[in-house]
């Protein structure tokens, strides 16, 4: 077949696409993890509240209004991000704070509450049925197809997207390994009772971790949203299991692994839909994840958790 | 728990059927259970339904009632989804409804319809479409006033062959109880027909990103698509599809028909095809109808306005002829044929329409639709 290396570059570049939405989540599951050792099940809601605020800033903007679309895309992002952000730093105050130290089970099953009650929450403020998202950036760059072969279509909505997650990405580890804040963040995920007695402020790292983790979610909703269309208040519980996945896949508590993770799942499932079926990929993203785990339970880039004396 | 608590159902059914004579000749109103999904993805099926059932109730009560007694509609809600039937159906029998119209979606109306067939409540659905509802159950009191899947396939799957004529057709569903089961009766059709189905394949109902399939959809140079399923995914589809310059006309069955799916899909929906209902709607002998819709502000085209009229207008034709008592009115049901906005219309032995019409409509970028000639 003359057309199956065009048709795999096509499939690999759908798979990247959808992969970086899922490290951008799958990031803030695996901070939270790194730092405080809980899975903040309400993330995946983080997200699509993201998406939300991302589409009333572009209401409120109006597509008409002749503001130029990438001042529009910057606004949605920048508005999503500061206002998600926020909803993650209350969320910990209000639900994970005072739990900090009772059993972990605690936590999570706040975490859970807190999952049910944004997706409601949503649900009552913005009506539960799907809201559409106008495109707008229509349009892709074409390769290929000059002789009736298959024509590879790389839509800008999805270059935006990897664009704008690589740039995150790499913000966010150079921010990680070389700022103050990083520091300390690091210092608590290796040893939070010490980084407390050595003078850090324990409770800001933390908040800061969740803010962080929000923002980079809202992010990776307002860019699905775009590039996809379609919004509803239950879309966190799916994407969060997947990004989840993800940052498990790569080891979780790695940065660099949640990302990894992410674009590895990504391309994984939209492998397993092309050449297999769309029914099955799932079945194949996680039987690879069940795999990867039997060979190596941290993790891709995970480390091996050393018993705390 | 399950087993005391059905228990306590049934007694309590006993007991009303006891003191029934002497509880409606209090009533005030006859009341109808009106199942829909008020919540949910697919609240907007449901806002048809209560459009429809509503205005016929009006103008019913309007007109004097029934045997003097109004009518009254008691909103239920099942969100569309199969594990929340039951629950609304125990909330009708617990409130002591006789009738119920909906409820709206098949995967529901399966779960809920051995419930309502129990306790006898009459059950006529403007909407589910399944055939999974009826066949083979032996129910007797469960109808509906719309087709069944293996009515609207084979007439959506006529359309292709004979008017469509494409080279290779792909047939996609959402793996659901409606879009699986009308997907499977197009492709059968498409088959004995000799037309080559390319790929049968199952989605995520959803989820967001379908590049994947498309991507495959491209790849085999299928140049028709069957849709199966609902139409958040059906205006992904579409607009996926038209970013990855995927050129192919989308057909579905009705329940892609939603003006959402011209807010998810954008320009990327026109031309996709419909069947739906026939449009009872420009039937002169309906005049007065489409002029009560309109008076009120409510659109009568819509894919079950008016199937719900007529499932409002045969049920209390049927307690006008034998009273309101659910047992001889679903024997009536089954026995009589009645006068409605989709004409004349009778039941068989399972609750099915004796005959539907289904019509293809294509769909336009401006929320219209016209009759689909090619």
């Amino acid at each position: 077949m003359d057309d199956f290396l065009p048709q795999l570059l096509q499939q690999l570049f759908n798979g990247l696409s959808l992969g970086a939405i899922y490290a951008l989540i799958a990031i803030g599951y695996t901070m939270v993890y790194g730092i405080i050792g809980m899975i903040n099940f309400a993330h995946g809601d983080i997200y699509m509240i993201g998406a939300y605020v991302g589409l009333v800033t572009l209401s409120a903007i109006g597509t008409q209004g002749g503001v130029p679309i990438w001042l529009v895309i910057g606004l949605m992002l920048v508005v999503a991000a500061i206002i998600t952000g926020v909803y993650g730093f209350v969320v910990e105050q209000v639900a994970y704070k005072p739990v900090r130290n009772s059993p972990r089970l605690v936590a999570l099953i706040s975490a859970i509450g807190m999952s049910i009650f944004l997706q409601n929450w949503v649900a009552l403020g913005q009506g539960a049925r799907d809201m559409a998202v106008p495109s707008l950036l229509p349009g892709a760059l074409q390769f290929g197809g000059a002789d009736g072969g298959f024509e590879i279509f790389i839509p800008y909505t999805r270059i935006m997207i990897i664009v704008v997650a690589v740039v995150l990405m790499v913000a966010l580890t150079l921010y990680i390994r070389h700022s103050r804040m990083g520091r300390a963040s690091r210092a608590c995920a290796q040893d939070m009772h010490m980084a407390n007695l050595l003078g850090i402020n324990t409770h800001r790292v933390i908040s800061f971790t969740f803010i962080l983790g929000a923002v980079l979610a809202a992010v990776g909703g307002v860019l699905i949203a775009l590039a996809v269309g379609k919004l509803n208040p239950f879309i966190g519980f799916l994407a969060g299991i997947k990004a989840f996945t993800a940052a498990v896949l790569g080891g979780i508590g790695s940065i660099p692994g949640a990302m990894l993770g992410g674009v590895l799942l990504g391309v994984a499932e939209t492998l397993a839909a092309a050449y297999i079926s769309s029914e099955y990929k799932d079945i194949v993203a996680f039987t690879l994840l069940v795999l990867i785990l039997l060979v190596r339970p941290t993790g891709l880039l995970g480390k091996p958790e050393v018993e705390k004396v | 728990m399950q087993k005391p608590f059905h228990l306590s159902v049934l007694i309590a059914a006993l007991g009303l059927c006891a003191a029934g004579v002497v509880s409606t000749a209090q009533a005030q109103n006859i009341r109808i259970g009106m199942v829909i999904p008020t919540t949910g993805a697919l609240t907007q099926y449901g806002d048809m339904v209560k459009e429809g059932a509503s205005t016929a109730v009006e103008t019913i009560n309007a007109a004097g009632g029934v045997q003097g007694k109004k009518i009254e509609l008691v909103t239920v809600d099942d969100a569309c989804e199969p594990k929340q039937g039951p629950v609304a159906a125990n909330r009708v029998v617990n409130a002591k409804i006789g009738y119920v119209i909906g409820p709206v979606c098949s995967g529901a109306a399966i779960a809920a319809a051995p419930i309502y067939n129990n306790e006898g409540v009459v059950v006529v659905t403007p909407s589910a479409t399944s055939p999974a509802l009826t066949d083979g159950k032996n129910f007797h009191y469960i109808f509906r006033t719309i087709g069944r899947d293996d009515q609207q396939g084979p007439s959506a799957a006529k359309f292709i062959i004979d008017k469509a004529k494409p080279k290779k057709v792909a047939v996609v569903h959402d793996k659901q109880s409606y879009g699986q089961g009308i997907a499977t009766s197009v492709r059968d059709t498409l088959q004995k027909a000799g037309i080559n189905v390319a790929l049968f394949e199952g989605i995520n109902a959803g989820d967001s990103d379908y590049s994947a399939v498309i991507t495959k959809l491209k790849s085999n140079g299928v140049d028709f698509v069957y849709y199966g399923g609902y139409h958040p995914e059906m205006g992904l589809l579409l607009r996926q599809a038209a970013e990855q310059g995927l050129k192919v006309r989308m057909m579905g069955p009705e329940g892609v028909g939603n003006p959402e799916v011209n807010a998810i899909a954008g320009n990327a929906v026109e031309g996709m095809l419909v069947t739906l209902p026939a449009d009872f709607a420009s039937n002169p002998k309906n005049a007065a109808v489409v002029k009560a819709f309109q008076d009120k502000k409510r659109s009568p085209s819509g894919a079950f306005q008016l199937t719900s009229y007529a499932a409002v207008q045969a049920l209390t034709e049927s307690i006008k002829a034998v009273g309101d008592n659910p047992a001889k009115v679903a024997e009536h049901l089954h026995k009589a044929s009645f006068d409605t906005v989709l004409g004349n219309v009778g039941w068989n032995k399972q609750g099915d329409l004796k005959a539907f019409d289904f019509q293809v409509f294509e769909w336009h970028k401006d929320g219209s639709k016209t009759a689909a000639v090619k």
